[in-house]
């Protein structure tokens, strides 16, 4: 075991927290995190942040040192959305601050609850371009649900209670603090507020009764109802409920790409996904609908393909969200319950009646059964979409599965069928190439006991690569499933399709030889370029007790079906492959 | 395009106009006028906003101005009757022979003239846009050298009409 490794499992119990003591603001920062029962911090230090990192030294708090400060708050954030707890992530002033940017914005275009804490220069060098100076709050303005400076040694206590706070609570998202490095240096006594009091901020709502059987009566007489259940069914725990409900009312329901796990996959009423990749049956389902009931969805632009008035154009809208900005943003509703999905839905169960739903259910199962996902198998040549199948069929659909974005996270959409929620761990709304791997790590520190899978491509991987060393260094067992088409595989599909087969700067087969990669950094390395190849390296990969990385060498011409164009409308779907 | 104005309870901190601001850029308002000053509260300050747009975009601009942390509170002021006023500072090319013509135009609207040079002078008025826009109109043909408007302050009316109020 490394010497990192041994200081990471030593620190098994926490100090006692004495108020009162005089303390550095790096100190108390730790004290909070503490108190905030943060398990890890995922970060890399830097001169700003020498004086946090020096409090570390001596902390009980677990840190785990990527080699990128991207990679630490993808981590975070990885850990974030298998937890439904917040990720911590630090980093130094200028640069380090700066790096954070692309997992900030992915983090708050998906609602992830993140405390990011930067480090500044000294303050009496704040506005003099000084060594790594950035503004980092000024940058991360437009990309954080809100972020504070620290100008003051006495704030820095109530300013993390109020960051916790704010990130998990209501909508959630990211919140970051910045640290002056005489900030850190300065002494205080230490308190830690008992309560947060953020005056103008309501976060959470339950719905009156009123609202309640508003909601309920514009659906009890729907013929041909639809649950759009997203993101907000998982981010506030309400996966049973949405079960009871469907179940109960006998509604199906469509999974957008981020609400995919909160109901499970298998299920007879599952719909999988809608819009620019989804299934058949679900944009059928929307184009024939007589009432839409959102759920935690934000009704965006790949499901509605940004036509809002052609989207469900037989139906009548209902949306339920926790932030009332989205109520009316992009569709409009005929009742809108501004309220948290798990409270709506808890408080609606009991009133909740059988649809008829019969005939619709009906309707559905014939267009399923007409348009699958499907794929042509070629003798010999693995096809990505089989890998994907692979790993679902031989987890059972009980794995976390990260992605990056592009084909594979398609692939992974559409052929994985998650049961669980909180498995599917990936950048929904900004779509960032690099997110997956490192997001793996977070997840798997979280859930030491779960298999957790690493769907990457050949591209994708190449941008946080580096965080192989994290696998080995804390051995961390992460399996590493690249579907290596040997180009950017979705600009590939884009190029042919609406580019007239010009690949431009698509290529990417002078890449390293993965296997060689990740022995180098003292990690398995497998490859497979057929199926049969890919069924007896992938058995062992999971056999393996430790991390591994498999190089899935997969047809490069495949294309993601169905497809609706960009600009289309949901009935103008291309089927492909069948 | 309508005109709505609205009141934006904030907490006086460094970098709250910045949140604001980048909100109108962010979400693609556009911003008429925005003026910015003490409230009745200490450690509060009232934004008070001008701004176009249908009932769609003015419902969503609020929405979003809510969620801002550091906002207390929005007030969508010209739903109901209010008084808005307004500061300009005009000046206008004039000899000090022209004074007591210019006094002719400047008195009916209340307005003065705060400082007479050899070839321009500058004209003080209060009011409602509409009311500094047609002064200005008035003071045109004199040529106007420099003009600074302060952006409209508002207040919703204590007493709302019953026919306003429905």
């Amino acid at each position: 075991m490394s010497v990192e490794a041994a200081e990471l499992t030593n620190r098994k119990s926490a100090p006692d927290i004495g108020f009162g003591e005089e303390l550095t603001g790096a100190e108390a920062l730790l004290r909070c995190l503490i108190l905030e029962q943060v398990e890890y911090v995922f970060g890399y230090p830097g001169g700003a942040v020498l004086p946090i990192y020096d409090s570390l030294y001596s902390s009980y708090l677990k840190h785990i040192l990527t080699r990128h400060e991207q990679g630490a708050i993808h981590a975070a954030d990885g850990y974030a959305r298998a937890t439904g707890k917040p990720g911590v992530v630090i980093a130094t002033s200028g640069p380090g601050a700066t790096n954070l940017v692309t997992g900030i914005a992915t983090a708050q275009m998906d609602s992830i609850p993140l405390v990011c804490i930067t480090g500044n220069v000294a303050q009496n060098l704040i506005g003099t371009d000084a060594f790594q100076e950035a503004n980092i709050t000024g940058i991360t303005l437009p990309i954080t649900k809100h972020n504070y400076m620290v100008r003051d040694i006495r704030d820095l206590p109530r300013i993390v209670k109020e960051a916790f706070y704010i990130a998990t609570t209501g909508r959630p998202g990211p919140v970051l603090i910045d640290i002056p490095k005489d900030v850190s240096n300065a002494k205080a006594p230490f308190y830690y507020p008992d309560k947060v009091e953020v005056r103008g901020y309501e976060p959470t709502r339950v719905p009156t009764d009123e609202e309640v059987q508003k909601f309920l009566g514009a659906i009890h007489t729907a013929k041909k109802p639809v649950i759009l259940a997203g993101g907000g069914v998982i981010a506030s725990g309400a996966d049973s409920e949405l079960l009871a409900f469907a179940e109960k009312t006998r509604i199906p329901v469509i999974n957008t790409f981020m609400g995919l796990g909160g109901f499970p996959g298998v299920h007879e009423l599952a719909l999988n996904m809608p819009g620019m990749h989804g299934s058949y049956a679900a944009n059928q389902a929307l184009l024939n609908a007589d009432c839409v009931i959102g759920i935690g969805a934000r009704f965006d632009d790949r499901i509605t393909m940004g036509r809002t008035k052609e989207f469900a154009p037989n139906a009548k809208i209902v949306h339920i969200d926790i932030d009332p900005a989205e109520l009316g943003k992009n569709v409009a509703t005929m009742v809108a319950v501004a309220g948290d999905v798990k409270s709506t839905l808890i408080k609606s169960l009991p009133l909740a009646q059988e649809c008829d739903t019969t005939d619709w259910l009906a309707q559905i199962k014939s267009w399923q059964q007409a348009h699958p996902y499907q794929y042509k198998k070629t003798d010999g040549e693995l096809k990505p979409q089989e890998v994907i199948e692979m790993l679902y069929e031989t987890t059972n659909g009980e794995a976390i599965v990260t992605t990056d974005v592009g084909q594979h996270q398609m692939w992974v959409a559409q052929y994985y069928k998650f049961k669980r929620t909180r498995s599917l761990v990936s950048s929904g709304g900004l779509g960032t190439m690099g997110f997956g791997f490192p997001a793996a790590i977070g997840a798997q520190l979280a859930h030491p006991d779960r298999t957790v899978i690493s769907v990457v491509g050949d591209g994708g991987f190449q941008m946080t690569n580096q965080e192989l060393a994290i696998l080995k260094q804390y051995n961390i067992p992460v399996k590493v499933v690249i579907i290596n088409n040997r180009c950017l595989g979705m600009v590939r599909q884009w190029q042919e399709l609406f580019y007239d087969n010009r690949y431009s700067q698509i290529d990417l087969s002078c890449s390293p030889d993965f296997v060689k990669l990740a022995e180098a950094y003292g990690v398995k390395g497998m490859r497979a370029a057929t199926p049969e190849e890919a069924q007896a390296v992938w058995k062992e990969a999971l056999a393996h007790d430790g991390p591994v990385v498999i190089d899935f060498q997969v047809t490069a011409e495949e294309n993601v079906y169905p497809m609706v164009a960009a600009g289309n409308t949901l009935d103008q779907m291309v089927m492909g492959d069948e | 395009m309508e005109r709505h104005t609205i009141a934006v309870l904030v907490n006086d901190e460094p970098g709250v106009l910045t949140r604001v601001a980048n909100l109108f850029g962010q979400r693609g308002f556009n911003i008429d006028s925005i003026t910015v000053g003490a409230s009745e509260e200490k450690g509060l300050s009232r934004m008070i906003i001008t701004t176009g747009g249908d009932e769609q975009h003015l419902d969503q601009l609020i929405k979003q101005l809510s969620k801002l942390i550091d906002v207390i509170s929005v007030t969508h002021l010209s739903k109901d009757p209010m008084v808005t006023r307004e500061l300009a500072l005009i000046k206008v090319n004039a000899a000090p022979s022209q004074l007591v013509e210019l006094n002719g135009i400047v008195e009916p609207f209340r307005a003065s003239i705060v400082d007479i040079g050899p070839s321009s002078l500058i004209i003080q008025v209060t009011g409602d846009s509409e009311k500094i826009d047609a002064l200005l109109v008035l003071l045109e043909p004199y040529g106007v050298r420099e003009l600074t408007r302060t952006g409209s302050i508002a207040m919703a009316r204590s007493i709302v009409p019953a026919a306003a109020a429905v």
